[in-house]
């Protein structure tokens, strides 16, 4: 039996004035349990906090109700009040009877009947409470970044930066995404290169940066502050100590026929390969199925002429393991395949390409070396038609359901450079909506129409048709004309939709991170968590969350970075002790729990229980403390009621119903 | 004791998540918004924590409605809870109006920790709503009567 | 008043179509081969439902001269389809007269040497159950 303490507050004439506050303490020394109780004028000043100390310690209270105000005001106040007197301060209930009671309730009856009412409910509750100890858990002061795109490599800086070791996990061979992939960016026109490289090579030099290039993230264990992770590095056939990145080996080598992924496929490169020029690390990988030497046995024309000696046929995959307290998701995007749009005839004429790859055909370092030039017959083209939401906001399954966000402006851009470089080419976008909302975004678009003559017409393309000349036949609609448009055009452009990385399944999977139908990230809250997964521990970077452009990524890199800080910046984590159980006698191992479970704290282990003298080894549900939140989700799923949840128990709640309908 | 000489008060349990409704009840008081005292909070952690057997349990001891609020969908706490709680409401409210106690005694309500207004106006209208339909005798057990 | 609201619900439920879904991108209108002979063009025809002017859609040429060929309904990005509101459109003609369903002995009557083919194809496709 507990012996609970009942003080009334009066909250100066606040409760007093509405509640007949001597009353609610009389009554409470009439429910079970109380063995004392008194009112005073503010229960939260210095003397009031001394009478609940004093009335703990000569009382021996096990545990007390304040009614007061609400105990998002003042229940931590009592609970460290109960603490310094040697109460566990999981033992402290609060009966609202200010916000909820005298502060609306007029009738000074009916609101001390209430006030009896919730002070009742309060002792009922905390006749069931149990102690509870707040756990802690350590952290690895080292951050996980997968991704090396811009967005990793911000994040990445900004943790070093702080002073904290972070490790950088990139699939290709260099780190760079496809920021190193774009001519120039808007709405400045800066050259990308020449804004992401230095950023690069800062990451490279950075003595609290490791990078693994070529590597994959193949195992995640453990949790927020102590994750256990096994990178994969690919074997790269080619020593990283040893090679000097002198490129001979690239330009003898005579297998030069794979599509070179970085031009997206619109040229080749050789079977040992960096992917462009400024790589970091700028240490080739040998592509083994392009190889001419792992495919026949015969070649190893790179072996002899690396002066260095780097090159190694046998080097295999190697797994490294390492501990984080934060992992941060920057995995990015790809654009969507276009197979199943035949309307615009992509695939079916090499005239028509998709922004990205117009991206590479402008570039100086491109398959065209910047010349704008239909890649068919390498002729200048004089009529250029650009499509806008290929893929995006569509309702069906051949696209995706949201905006992409960076087409307006990267549309706009290529037109505008190609009529600043090439005033005698036409250049035709077609449009649904202009969305230019970002600073200087409008003025930029507008820039585009009403100085550089780009002719912006609405309407959606319905059909592209390759002519036998060679010549693209674009079918559209001018909407605000109302009329059918037929167009010859030279090239087309599309501006395909964007996707997030196609890996981020099998990603946040290991993570237990959530995932939208989208495969996009899902943040802890739309609003007020937005770089954090509902995961405790993962930190999201970039567009695996959402569509963003280079400014709001790096802005959002920044977040994610300062919240893994914070996190890294702690030597200990204190644990919420309000968290899920599992009765193991009554759990039968169905699972449930686990997939309502939005943070992944619940797993499976097979356990030994003693059930009534029988000791079998049985599939159980065991709540990692360290991340359960403490929603509840779980207990109420619980088909066996297995589940419940420490603070608010099922007896608990139970017996607070009782209490208030009695 | 005839029932009918009785005054009806009803007995009205509110289950309302910490971080939404319970704030949205607190703002509504602050700000002086008066609803019936019958209404009596029980707060919980998140509306996914309201087991259907505490809402049984409250008519079986003489409840006359029961009203659940929780945060607007999509701005969970927990991210999914309130789905999870609608999708459970939906089927024990419907189960409840099959065995007698109807419809309009239970309520799922999205109250955000800004919405004093409609915290106190929801309540009001679902007091009037319990007062309309009068005490509820259908799952109260008679041993709990007094 | 009540009767056009009614018509319109009447013209969503036979071609199954939210019209509201549609975002005026005008694909449908883009590639249709008959674009030029129609006097309502078949991105307006969502309009027309949502204002709940079906008269107009009714009494327009468009209904007869659509060769229900399906491009729009094909290319939609948003699931409108278009076609299917002409295509309800002419049900609600024939329905206006009291039948369900064409027989196949009235067509010939029916027949106007200036109708595409198409468009008898389509009609035997729906109406010969």
């Amino acid at each position: 039996m507990q012996r609970i303490g009942v003080f009334v507050c009066h909250c100066g004439s606040n409760i007093a004035g509405a509640v007949d506050v001597s009353k609610v303490a009389e009554m409470a020394l009439m429910e079970p349990g109380v063995v004392h109780a008194e009112d005073y004028q503010y229960m939260c000043s210095e003397a009031g906090q001394a009478k609940i100390a004093a009335a703990i310690l000569e009382k021996s209270l096990t545990g007390i109700v304040v009614c007061s105000c609400s105990p998002r005001m003042h229940e931590a106040t009592f609970r460290k009040a109960a603490e310094r007197a040697g109460l566990n301060p999981y033992m402290v209930e609060i009966a609202n009877i200010r916000e909820h009671c005298s502060w609306i309730h007029k009738d000074m009856e009916e609101a001390t009947k209430k006030a009896v009412i919730l002070m009742r409910a309060a002792v009922a509750k905390v006749n069931l409470n149990t102690p509870l100890q707040a756990g802690e858990s350590r952290v690895t002061k080292r951050a996980l970044v997968i991704g090396g795109g811009i967005a990793g490599i911000q994040t990445a800086l900004d943790i070093a930066d702080a002073g904290y070791e972070v490790d950088i996990v990139e699939k290709t061979p260099s780190i760079g995404g496809r920021m190193s992939q774009l001519d120039k960016t808007f709405p400045t026109l800066d050259c990308s290169a020449c804004i992401l490289t230095p950023k690069m090579v800062e990451a490279a030099a950075h003595d609290k940066i490791k990078i693994y290039t070529y590597s994959e993230v193949e195992k995640v264990s453990g949790f927020v502050g102590d994750f256990t992770v096994d990178i994969r590095k690919k074997a790269r056939s080619v020593d990283m100590n040893k090679c000097t990145g002198c490129g001979v080996c690239q330009e003898k080598c005579p297998s030069k026929k794979a599509p070179s992924e970085f031009n997206r496929g619109l040229n080749t490169r050789s079977a040992i390969y960096t992917p462009f020029a400024q790589a970091i690390p700028n240490v080739p990988v040998i592509d083994r199925e392009a190889c001419i030497k792992f495919k026949t046995g015969k070649c190893g024309i790179c072996s002899k002429v690396c002066q260095a000696g780097a090159i190694d046929y046998e080097q295999k995959d190697e797994i490294v393991t390492e501990k984080y307290g934060a992992i941060v998701v920057a995995t990015g995007f790809d654009t969507i395949q276009l197979d199943k749009y035949d309307e615009y005839a992509y695939g079916q004429s090499k005239d028509v390409i998709t922004s990205l790859e117009l991206e590479r055909v402008m570039n100086a370092a491109g398959p065209t070396h910047g010349h704008l030039e239909r890649l068919s017959d390498g002729k200048a083209p004089k009529e250029i038609v650009f499509i806008q939401c290929v893929g995006s906001r569509c309702a069906d399954d051949r696209g995706k359901p949201y905006c992409s966000k960076i087409c307006c402006m990267y549309t706009a851009k290529h037109a505008m450079l190609i009529r600043d470089k090439y005033p005698d080419v036409n250049v035709t976008v077609f449009y649904i909506d202009v969305r230019t909302p970002g600073k200087n975004f409008d003025e930029f678009y507008r820039r585009a129409v009403e100085q550089y003559g780009v002719n912006y017409i609405k309407g959606q393309v319905g059909k592209v048709i390759p002519k036998p000349d060679g010549k693209l036949l674009v079918q559209g609609s001018d909407l605000l004309d109302n009329r059918q448009i037929l167009k010859e055009a030279d090239m087309v452009v599309l501006a395909t939709a964007i996707e997030p990385n196609p890996d981020v399944r099998k990603i946040a999977t290991m993570l237990t991170a959530s995932i939208d139908t989208n495969n996009f990230l899902t943040e802890a809250h739309a609003k007020l968590r937005p770089v954090e997964s509902p995961t405790a521990g993962i930190f999201l970077s970039g567009v695996c969350q959402g569509p963003k452009d280079i400014p709001e990524t790096v802005a959002q890199a920044g977040a994610a970075a300062v919240k893994a800080i914070g996190l890294l910046a702690k030597d200990k984590l204190m644990t919420n002790p309000c968290t899920a159980q599992a009765d193991v006698l009554l759990c039968n191992g169905c699972s449930t729990c686990e997939n309502v479970c939005p943070y992944g704290a619940i797993t499976y282990e097979d356990k030994e229980v003693n059930d009534h003298g029988i000791r079998e080894t049985r599939r159980v549900a065991v709540v990692n403390n360290a991340l359960c939140q403490g929603c509840g989700a779980c207990t109420v799923a619980c088909p066996s009621g297995a589940m419940d949840l420490q603070g608010f128990s099922n007896r608990q709640i139970i017996a607070e119903v009782d209490a208030i309908c009695r | 004791m005839s029932l009918e000489n009785k005054e009806f008060k009803p007995k009205i349990v509110a289950f309302c998540c910490n971080w939404c409704s319970y704030a949205g009840a607190d703002l509504a008081g602050s700000s002086r918004l008066t609803y019936p005292a019958d209404v009596k909070i029980i707060r919980v952690p998140c509306s996914c924590r309201v087991n259907p057997m505490f809402i049984l349990r409250a008519f079986e001891k003489g409840a006359d409605g029961v009203i659940m609020c929780g945060c607007h969908p999509g701005d969970c706490h927990y991210s999914t809870g309130n789905y999870y709680a609608r999708r459970r409401m939906t089927l024990l409210f419907s189960m409840l109006d099959y065995i007698g106690v109807e419809n309009g005694r239970t309520r799922v309500e999205w109250v955000s920790a800004a919405e004093g207004v409609k915290f106190s106006e929801t309540m009001n209208s679902f007091v009037e709503k319990i007062y309309s339909l009068g005490e509820n005798v259908r799952l109260g057990d008679l041993r709990c009567k007094s | 008043m009540g009767s056009e609201k009614k018509q319109a619900e009447m013209m969503k439920e036979i071609s199954g179509v939210n019209p509201l879904k549609c975002m005026k991108c005008g694909k449908c209108s883009a590639t249709c081969p008959s674009y030029n002979e129609m006097d309502i063009k078949p991105h307006q025809f969502v309009s027309y439902v949502i204002n709940e002017d079906i008269e107009s859609l009714v009494n327009s040429k468009s209904l007869w001269k659509c060769l229900s060929c399906f491009a729009c309904v094909e290319r939609c990005p948003r699931d409108v389809k278009p076609g299917k509101l002409i295509d309800a459109a002419r049900q609600m003609v024939v329905r206006q007269k009291g039948q369900d369903y064409l027989l196949a002995d009235e067509i010939p009557e029916l027949l106007d040497p200036e109708l595409p083919q198409q468009l008898l194809v389509s009609a035997f496709r729906r109406y010969r159950r």
